[in-house]
């Protein structure tokens, strides 16, 4: 399993060619109390850097982007009645969304663990 | 000038402060050549309060007032009483010079009647949820089109033919800018619209439009309808444009409506020539994130105690801009209040009696005018409207009523100019305004007109 | 020898703090609590009577209502009771100066609440015959000459409803306009210190949105927009003055350029307030500004519309205007152009915008506003917005960060950040402390180009003495936040309410009132 960063502040977790998607600690501290989730549908084609979900705060909404592209296998229904998950556990419980990955080379551009702690630390 | 507060000395010392010689000096962004340097040429100057007043008195005598002569009008904007307690309150300063309530601890007065507001809409449409108000109803019912085309992810929308001209004159336009596809019919006094809305209804409809009652007045079961939009994925929208006439008949979210929108004028507001009018907005909870328009939500603050606040406002264009679900900005906050107040006096039971009041006085106004040789009814049901069909046509017949001092209804030839087939029809409201005595001589004025004859 | 004081209380008897202390009703003297009318009114009960309904045999066609509405009524006491107590919780123009940037919050003469309620045009039918109409016909072609005349510019469209219904409205003259020029323009360009609602709206029309930047000096980035300027760019939407307070100093030049590029200039009018009477805007090579009638023209804002946004025209885009409109006849009658005479004297119009003809009861309000100032007194409502602006600004060089003060004078608002306050004290703070001060504190947050904005619109019908204080509490304020004083996080104190959860409110939306469930007695 090998976790990968985005500079829009998405993590992806990849298994094989499955991976998992969420929003960084970082992002989640940034929006503040998150009051809603939109997830995709599942099945539905994602292509990297396309709009992929929907984050809202009482006063900003943004757009979740898809790291890489694919097809969605799950989405965490749990967003639906408890939102704060992406407050409170944001890179575990308050995952968005799965996807079977289409094009795992896709992973190459994106950064590790300490690359964006340096990234985020240079903002 | 009375509402301007500074004297020439104030200005003075404010320019001062200021560090400018002039108040020219303010202005030097403006370049040399936009710059006016005096008053506008060939506008008149300021003016008495007495001189203005006098102004208007005297254009407003130039119109014929519904409430000075018998009066038939309906078509989307109906006159009712409209008790004295509603205009007082809703001219209190604090209703009427408030702004949005944007800082919610200093506005939980237009808050609150906004939630009491909103959940009057919802329960009298027989939905789940209702917003805080639209422009109006014609405007209330594209947005819910657009909102539509949101939930099913389809671009066709089907109108019923006996949807207000004026209202599918605005989705047509709307519609030709954002590429939707509109399926119409012509109007058709001999039938209802509803075999051609089923017949239509496929796997590309976003939603199939009726106004209930409608545009003649007549009022169908919509259960069929929804029950086929929905085996097709596609939503009910439910115009009304009479809201009094839910007090008498079924609410559409009973029949299985998607979205209701409707006109809200009848309650509280004044037949103004056309506005400010108030939209309603209601539906399904479980779409209340494409809702356009403000919404007010309960909520507590720091001591715990209950407020409200205007909620789920990223949905909305002053954060999501170009995303947002519509670019609407204003509600229409006083037409708003005006209605909750006229619906708290009349409660269940005052709103129930009002309706029954209204059908009782169309039913006795559509008995008496059918007795004029060669008039026939339209409708097979009505609640407070009905169409006529005349033998003459129905427009020079208003003319020559209006010439007789009665205001005796809306022709089908204003609504529908160029369809021949319609141009006997009259469309006639009878409300509780109406007394017996309005009855009887538009129905001698109608028979007298009739027998001499119209467009010689 | 004095009189008596009745309530037996004397300086030195010290005062004990009760402000803590809970009331049995939950009321604070003329604070005044207030219920629902859910929790007060019940379905029996109503505050109309009405004459018994004659019998008649039903023709509903079969769907009676058989259900209830749940609609509780009021007697005509409890009403009142309820509303007024409603309103006393909430800020008012009436109650004190107003002071939110881009809204425009004058006074609002009662003058014209008078008129609009004048019998022929309250309670006139939009589809009355037109013969019979002719007083309000003419109300609204009156009030179309002045905004011609105070524009500069061809035509106007009365019909939109707000100021967002008339930018749409002149956005899609612009589409109807390059439709008839047979050319294909996706792209409007913004700039960013825009309101949300100009990209909003060039979004619904169908374009394709492109943010301009900004110069340091808060103004449009000209060479930006002419580098950006091409074949695909259907026009520009530009606030003037913007939402920085300041005049477009090169709106003519921009005009030009886009003119030359065959695009068209929208401009949104909110500001118009601030150059009314000084500056027409149709010489500056504007083709289409909405005019919102309930902030230069005085209309009320009701807690929240109704407006009206009439939107004039350059002869440019005035072919494709919508319907209906009032247009003067040889004769001297008013006819209101619709659907059926369109086709012969508005052949182009892009269609109807809404049902009827437009805020008839915003027009009356507005004219008698425009009639009382005249040509003269307009321009002094400019210059006495664009005075008032300016005080504040310099009143409180020192106390609060300008951004753009050195730009130059200011127009009718004033633009302030939240640099050089306190570690963790924002605008919020200050917001939440001018409410403690008596006042509706300013637009916060706006426009999104500088941090934490605060914008004073003052407008000219504020007094000196009224500013001089006003100035005073935001000076008092500000200065509390830079020192860090912590009742100021937990502002207001003394409102009806202090700060909501907008959190709660958001995450789980309570939008209508539903009945408690019951409890469930325990077994």
């Amino acid at each position: 399993m090998t976790r990968y960063f985005t500079d829009e502040h998405e993590w992806i977790e990849v298994e094989g060619t499955t991976a998992t998607v969420g929003i960084t600690d970082y992002a989640q501290s940034q929006l503040g109390d998150i009051v809603f989730a939109e997830v995709p549908a599942v099945g539905a084609q994602l292509f990297k850097g396309g709009d992929a979900a929907v984050v809202e705060s009482v006063k900003a909404a943004s757009d979740v982007y898809a790291p890489v592209s694919g097809s969605v296998t799950e989405a965490n229904d749990a967003l639906a009645d408890d939102p704060a998950l992406v407050n409170s556990d944001p890179e575990g419980a308050g995952w968005f969304f799965k996807l079977e990955l289409s094009d795992p080379s896709e992973l190459d551009g994106l950064m590790d663990a300490a690359a964006y702690k340096a990234f985020v630390d240079s903002l | 000038m009375r509402y301007l507060p500074l004297t020439d000395s104030d200005r003075q010392a404010m320019l001062a402060t200021i560090g400018a010689a002039s108040v020219d000096d303010l202005f030097i962004d403006v370049p040399e050549e936009a710059r006016l340097n005096g008053p506008i040429a060939g506008l008149p100057m300021h003016a008495s309060e007495m001189a203005v007043e006098r102004h208007f008195s005297a254009l407003a005598r130039k119109n014929m007032a519904a409430a000075h002569h018998p009066f038939f009008l309906g078509a989307g904007a109906y006159k009712h009483h409209v008790p004295a307690s509603v205009d007082h309150l809703i001219q209190r300063g604090e209703f009427l010079t408030a702004y949005t309530p944007y800082q919610p601890e200093i506005a939980q007065g237009t808050l609150q009647m906004l939630f009491e507001f909103q959940t009057q809409v919802a329960r009298l449409f027989g939905c789940d949820v209702a917003n805080a108000s639209m422009y109006d109803g014609s405007t209330a019912c594209w947005e819910a089109i657009g909102m539509a085309g949101r939930v099913t992810k389809r671009k066709k929308a089907i109108l019923s033919s006996g949807l207000h001209p004026h209202y599918v004159s605005v989705a047509q336009t709307m519609a030709r800018f954002t590429g939707d596809t509109l399926d119409l019919a012509a109007l058709d006094m001999a039938q209802s619209d509803t075999a051609r809305l089923l017949a239509s209804i496929d796997s590309e409809t976003s939603c199939v439009v009726v106004q209930y009652p409608d545009i003649l007045g007549r009022i169908e079961d919509l259960g069929p309808i929804a029950a086929k939009a929905h085996e097709h994925g596609a939503l009910l929208i439910t115009v009304v444009t009479e809201p009094v006439a839910l007090g008498a008949i079924k609410a559409p979210g009973e029949m299985g409506a998607d979205i209701v929108v409707g006109e809200g004028q009848s309650l509280g507001v004044g037949l103004q020539f056309g506005g400010p009018y108030v939209g309603l907005f209601a539906c399904k909870e479980k779409f209340v994130r494409q809702m356009p328009g403000r919404l007010c939500g309960e909520t507590v603050d720091a001591e715990g105690k209950r407020g409200f606040v205007l909620t789920l406002s990223t949905r909305e264009q002053h954060i999501r801009r170009e995303k947002a679900t519509s670019n609407i900005c204003t509600n229409s906050g006083l037409c708003a209040l005006a209605f909750s107040i006229h619906m708290s006096l009349l409660g269940e039971h005052g709103l129930r009696e009002l309706a029954a009041l209204n059908h009782a006085r169309a039913v006795q106004a559509a008995d008496r005018l059918t007795s004029i040789p060669g008039v026939s009814l339209v409708n097979d049901s009505f609640f407070n409207e009905f169409t006529l069909k005349l033998p003459a046509n129905a427009r020079d017949v208003v003319h020559r009523l209006a010439a007789k001092k009665v205001l005796g209804g809306v022709s089908l030839g204003r609504l529908y100019p160029g369809q021949a087939t319609l141009e006997n029809g009259l469309l006639v409201a009878v409300t509780e305004v109406v007394s017996d005595e309005d009855i009887e001589t538009l129905a001698v004025a109608l028979q007298e007109t009739l027998v001499e004859g119209v467009g010689a | 020898m004095s009189t008596v004081n009745a309530s037996g209380w004397r300086p030195e008897m010290g005062e004990t703090d009760v402000m803590t202390a809970a009331t049995f009703t939950g009321n604070r003297a003329l604070m005044l609590e207030e219920a629902l009318i859910f929790e007060i009114g019940d379905s029996h009960t109503t505050g109309v009577d009405f004459d018994p309904a004659p019998r008649v045999q039903s023709r509903l066609g079969g769907l009676e209502r058989q259900r209830d509405i749940g609609l509780p009524g009021l007697s005509e006491p409890e009403a009142v009771r309820h509303y007024t107590r409603l309103s006393r919780q909430n800020y008012a123009i009436d109650l004190g100066l107003f002071p939110l940037g881009s809204c425009t919050m004058k006074h609002n003469p009662r003058l014209n609440e008078k008129v609009a309620r004048m019998k022929g045009f309250l309670d006139a039918h939009p589809m009355q015959p037109q013969e019979t109409v002719q007083g309000a016909l003419a109300v609204i072609h009156e009030l179309a000459e002045w905004l011609i005349r105070l524009t500069g510019m061809h035509g106007v469209a009365m019909s939109p409803k707000a100021g967002a219904h008339g930018e749409l409205c002149g956005i899609l003259a612009i589409k109807a306009a390059l439709d008839a020029r047979g050319e294909d323009r996706p792209v409007i360009l913004v700039p960013e210190s825009a309101h949300g609602t100009n990209p909003a709206t060039a979004a619904f029309a169908g374009f394709r949105v492109e943010n301009i930047p900004a110069t340091p000096e808060g103004r449009v980035d000209v060479a930006a927009l002419k580098t950006r300027l091409g074949p695909d760019v259907a026009g520009v939407m530009i606030t003037n003055p913007n939402t920085c307070g300041l005049f477009e100093r090169d709106l003519k030049v921009i005009s030009d350029a886009v003119h030359a590029a065959g695009g068209y200039v929208y401009c949104d009018g909110a500001n118009f307030n601030a150059i009314v009477g000084r500056v027409r805007p149709g010489d500056l090579g504007v083709d289409a500004m909405h005019i919102n009638l309930h902030k230069t023209f005085s209309t009320p804002h009701g807690g929240g519309g109704p407006g009206s946004g009439p939107v004039v025209l350059s002869e440019a885009l005035s072919p494709y205007g919508p319907i209906p409109f009032v247009a003067k006849m040889p004769d001297g009658s008013f006819k209101l152009v619709e659907e059926e005479s369109a086709g012969e004297m508005h052949p182009e119009t892009f269609g109807r915008m809404t049902a009827f003809h437009g805020q008839m009861g915003m027009f009356t309000r507005a004219l008698a506003y425009i009639l009382s100032h005249g040509a003269d007194g307009l321009k002094q409502v400019a210059e006495d917005a664009v005075l008032n602006a300016n005080y504040v600004l310099r009143s409180l060089e020192g106390t609060l960060e300008a951004p753009f003060a050195a730009s130059g004078p200011c127009m009718h608002e004033a633009l302030f950040t939240d640099d050089n306050l306190a570690e963790g004290f924002s605008t919020l703070d200050i917001a939440k402390g001018l409410i403690d001060e008596g006042y509706h504190p300013m637009t916060v947050y706006f426009p999104l180009v500088v941090h934490g904005a605060m914008l004073v619109e003052p407008t000219e019908t504020e007094s000196k003495a009224a500013l001089d204080q006003f100035i005073g509490a935001l000076r008092s304020v500000a200065n509390r936040a830079k020192q860090g004083d912590p009742a100021l996080k937990s502002a207001p104190h003394f409102a009806p309410r202090r700060r909501l959860d907008e959190t709660l409110a958001a995450r789980k939306p309570v939008l209508v009132w539903k009945e408690a469930e019951l409890p469930i007695a325990a077994e």
